[in-house]
C-alpha cells in the first residue's frame, strides 16, 4: 500500500486550525492507520514554506503522495468530503460492500 | 486671478507618484500614499500594466520596493510580458527589489472545498513578502482572479478587507484592480468597492466608430484634490502607459509680442510684422491652394533666421516634399544637413492619434525647434474619431504653446470653393492666427486668395489677397477689389466700367467678404 505523505497548512492556533488538526488526524486514524504521515504547519511561523506552496487559503490540505497531489481548502469538517477530495472513498466502499456479504 | 492662483487646501494628504506619464499631474500628485486604490477596468483595459507600472517605476526612480500579488496571470507570463517595456522584473527579484505573491490558479490541481476557511495563507505570505523587502508598494492583481477561484464570496469579500485593512497597518501603499464585465456595469462585480471605496480610478477600453479609445478616470481620491473627467492615454513600448492630461493642462503660458517671420516678406506685412513668437498659425484652405508652399516658406523663413524648424508632413513623403521646395527655390535637404530642419514623414493610419501626439512631443523634446510645422492636421483626422481628433488638436496646441515655440497646422476644408466653415469650431478658437486660402473663379480662370482672418492681439491686413505661385515660391498681390463672396464660394463679379463705379465698388465690397465669414474673434 501506498504512503500518504498529508501536509496540512494552518495560521495560528486559531480554534478552526485545531478543528482541522483534530478532523485530520481521525480521518487518517480511521482510514490510513499506520500507512501515513502528516505535518502541521503553521503559515505565521514558516512564511516561505506558505510561499513555494501557494497556500492562499487556511486550512489547506495537501496530500503530496501518492500522486496525484489534491488539495482541500476548510476545516475538513466533513469527513466523506475529505475522503473524496482524497481519493479514499472508493476503497472505503469497496470494503463496507465486502463487509455486507 | 487665475484658477491655479488659488491656494492649495493645506491639509492635502501626501501622494506618491506613480510614475505612469500624466496620470500623476490628473491625480496631482499619485496615489494617496499608505492607502489603497481601486482599479477598475475591462479585460484589456491595461490594469495590469498599470499595476506592473506602479511597481516598476517605483523601483526605477524612488528606490521602492514593491510586491506584486498575482491571482490572474502566471509570474513567468508577467516577467516575459513586461520585458517588452524594458522591465527586468527577474533581475529585481534577484536583488530584492521586487517580489511576487503567485496566487495564480495552478493547472491541473483541483481544489476541494470542505468546510470553514479563510485567507490567512496570502495574509501571512504577503506580510512576509512587504517586511522582507521593506516594500512601499504593493499592487494586487485582479480581484477576480481571487473570486474566482474560491466559492464564497462573503468570505473572499471580508478577507479580502483584511487584506486593505493590513496593507495600511504596514503603511504601503497599494493598488487593487478589479474587473468590471462592460464598461457601463458597476465599479467592480463583487462589491469590493464598497470598503475600497477610499480611491477609485477607472481604466476604459471602448470601440468608438470602428476605433478603439483608452482612457482613464479618477473617480474619487478621497480627502484630497483630483482632475475629473477621462483622459485618454496609450500604451506605448517604451514608456508603457501615458496619460495625455489634455483639459488638466494650464493657460499659464506666458505670452510673447516678440514677432517672427512668416517667410515670406508680403505675408510679413499682412500680418503686420510676422506671427507672434509663441503663437498658433493655422492654414486653412482647399487643396492645391498652397498650403503646404506657405508651410515650407515658414520653415525656409525660421532657418534663415538660423532657426531650428521640425516638420511632421502627413501627406508627402520626404522626397516629395524635397522636390516640391526645390521648385520653390527652397533647399530642403541643404537645411537638414545644417542640422536646421529635421522633417517626419509619418502615415496618419500608422499609429493612433495619442501614439503620434506622443511621437510629435518626444520629436520635439529631443530636438528642441524654434518652430514646428504640421502639415496636414485634417490627415490625421480621417483616422480617429471626432473626440479622439479634438483632443489630439487641443494637446497638440497646449503642448507647443508651453514649449514657447512658433506653430503653424495646415488644415484642408473639404468643399473646393467656400466652405461651411473655416475648420471644425475647436480648432480655430484655440488658434491665435487663421489664414485662409480659398479658390477665385475669375472670368474662366482659377485664382488663388488670400486672407488673414483673424491674428490676435494684432492688427492684420483684412483684404482678400491674390496668391501666385512661381520658381522662387509664393507672392502675394493686390486684393481682389471686384468680387464678392469668395469666402461663402458664390462669387459675383462686379464689373467696373468707369473709374467712378469702380471708386464706387472699391467702397461696397469692404463689407461683404467679412459678412461672409464667421467672426473673427480677435
Amino acid at each position: 500500500m501506498d504512503k500518504y505523505i498529508l501536509k496540512l497548512y494552518i495560521t495560528g492556533q486559531t480554534p478552526r486550525s485545531q478543528r482541522a488538526i483534530a478532523n485530520l488526524r481521525r480521518i487518517c486514524e480511521e482510514e490510513l492507520k499506520g500507512q501515513y504521515e502528516m505535518v502541521v504547519i503553521d503559515v505565521l511561523e514558516r512564511p516561505q514554506l506558505a510561499e513555494d506552496e501557494k497556500i492562499l487559503a487556511t486550512p489547506t490540505l495537501v496530500k503530496e503522495l501518492p500522486l496525484p497531489i489534491r488539495r482541500i481548502i476548510g476545516d475538513l469538517s466533513d469527513t466523506e468530503k475529505v475522503l473524496i477530495g482524497l481519493d479514499l472513498l472508493p476503497m472505503r466502499l469497496q470494503a463496507s460492500g465486502k463487509g455486507s456479504e | 486671478m487665475s484658477l491655479e492662483a488659488m491656494p492649495k487646501p493645506r491639509h492635502q494628504l501626501e501622494k506618491m507618484p506613480t510614475g505612469i506619464a500624466g496620470f500623476d499631474l490628473i491625480t496631482e500628485g499619485g496615489l494617496p500614499v499608505g492607502r489603497s486604490t481601486l482599479v477598475s477596468g475591462t479585460a484589456g483595459s491595461a490594469k495590469t500594466v498599470f499595476a506592473c507600472q506602479f511597481l516598476a517605476s517605483g523601483i526605477l526612480y524612488h528606490q521602492h520596493p514593491g510586491v506584486f500579488v498575482t491571482f490572474e496571470e502566471q509570474p513567468n507570463d508577467i516577467r516575459r510580458n513586461m520585458l517588452s517595456f524594458g522591465w527586468e522584473i527577474e533581475s529585481w527579484e534577484k536583488e530584492g527589489l521586487w517580489a511576487f505573491v503567485d496566487g495564480s490558479p495552478q493547472a491541473g490541481e483541483d481544489m476541494v472545498e470542505v468546510g470553514q476557511y479563510d485567507l490567512g495563507g496570502l495574509l501571512s505570505r504577503l506580510e512576509y513578502a512587504i517586511r522582507r523587502l521593506k516594500a512601499k508598494r504593493v499592487a494586487i492583481d485582479s480581484l477576480a482572479g481571487i473570486f474566482s477561484q474560491l466559492s464564497d464570496a462573503r468570505l473572499v469579500r471580508q478577507e479580502v478587507l483584511r487584506v486593505t485593512t493590513m496593507l495600511k497597518k504596514l503603511g504601503v501603499t497599494s493598488l487593487v484592480t478589479s474587473e468590471r464585465s462592460e464598461e457601463a456595469s458597476s465599479l467592480s462585480r463583487f462589491g469590493v468597492e464598497e470598503f475600497v471605496t477610499d480611491n477609485v480610478v477607472v481604466l476604459r477600453n471602448v470601440l468608438e466608430q470602428e476605433k478603439r479609445r483608452r482612457t482613464v478616470e479618477v473617480l474619487k481620491l478621497r480627502g484630497t484634490s483630483h482632475q475629473k473627467g477621462e483622459f485618454p492615454f496609450t500604451v506605448t513600448p517604451d514608456r508603457a502607459l501615458v496619460v495625455l492630461p489634455l483639459s488638466a493642462m494650464e493657460l499659464k503660458q506666458r505670452s510673447s509680442a516678440l514677432r517672427v517671420t512668416t517667410g515670406t516678406p508680403e505675408l510679413d506685412k499682412m500680418t503686420g510684422g510676422g506671427f507672434f513668437r509663441d503663437s498658433i498659425v493655422l492654414v486653412s484652405g482647399p487643396t492645391g491652394t498652397g498650403k503646404t508652399l506657405i508651410t515650407s516658406h515658414f520653415i525656409n523663413g525660421g532657418v534663415t533666421f538660423g532657426e531650428r524648424c521640425l516638420l511632421f508632413a502627413f501627406e508627402e513623403s520626404r522626397d516629395q516634399l524635397i522636390r516640391n521646395a526645390n521648385g520653390w527655390g527652397m533647399d530642403f535637404e541643404k537645411m537638414e544637413s545644417e542640422g536646421l530642419l529635421k522633417t517626419i514623414c509619418v502615415y496618419p493610419e500608422s499609429a493612433t492619434l495619442e501614439d503620434h501626439l506622443i511621437n510629435i512631443k518626444n520629436e520635439v523634446e529631443n530636438y528642441k525647434p524654434s518652430r514646428i510645422a504640421v502639415d496636414s492636421l485634417s490627415a490625421l483626422e480621417r483616422v480617429s474619431t471626432e473626440k479622439s481628433y479634438r483632443e489630439f488638436v487641443i494637446g497638440l496646441t497646449g503642448f507647443v504653446k508651453e514649449k514657447e515655440i512658433a506653430g503653424l497646422f495646415t488644415a484642408t476644408t473639404s468643399n473646393l470653393l467656400g466652405s461651411p466653415s473655416v475648420t471644425d469650431p475647436h480648432i480655430s478658437t484655440i488658434t491665435d492666427t487663421i489664414i485662409l486660402l480659398r479658390y477665385v473663379e475669375m472670368f474662366g480662370e482659377m485664382r488663388r486668395g488670400l486672407t488673414v482672418l483673424k491674428m490676435r492681439g494684432s492688427m492684420h491686413d483684412k483684404d482678400i489677397r491674390e496668391l501666385t505661385i512661381d520658381g522662387q515660391g509664393m507672392h502675394i498681390g493686390k486684393p481682389f477689389r471686384n468680387v464678392v463672396g469668395i469666402l461663402s464660394g458664390t462669387f459675383s463679379h462686379l464689373s467696373p466700367t468707369t473709374e467712378i463705379e469702380r471708386v464706387g465698388s472699391l467702397f461696397r465690397d469692404e463689407e461683404p467678404p467679412r459678412d461672409a465669414t464667421e467672426p473673427s474673434g480677435s
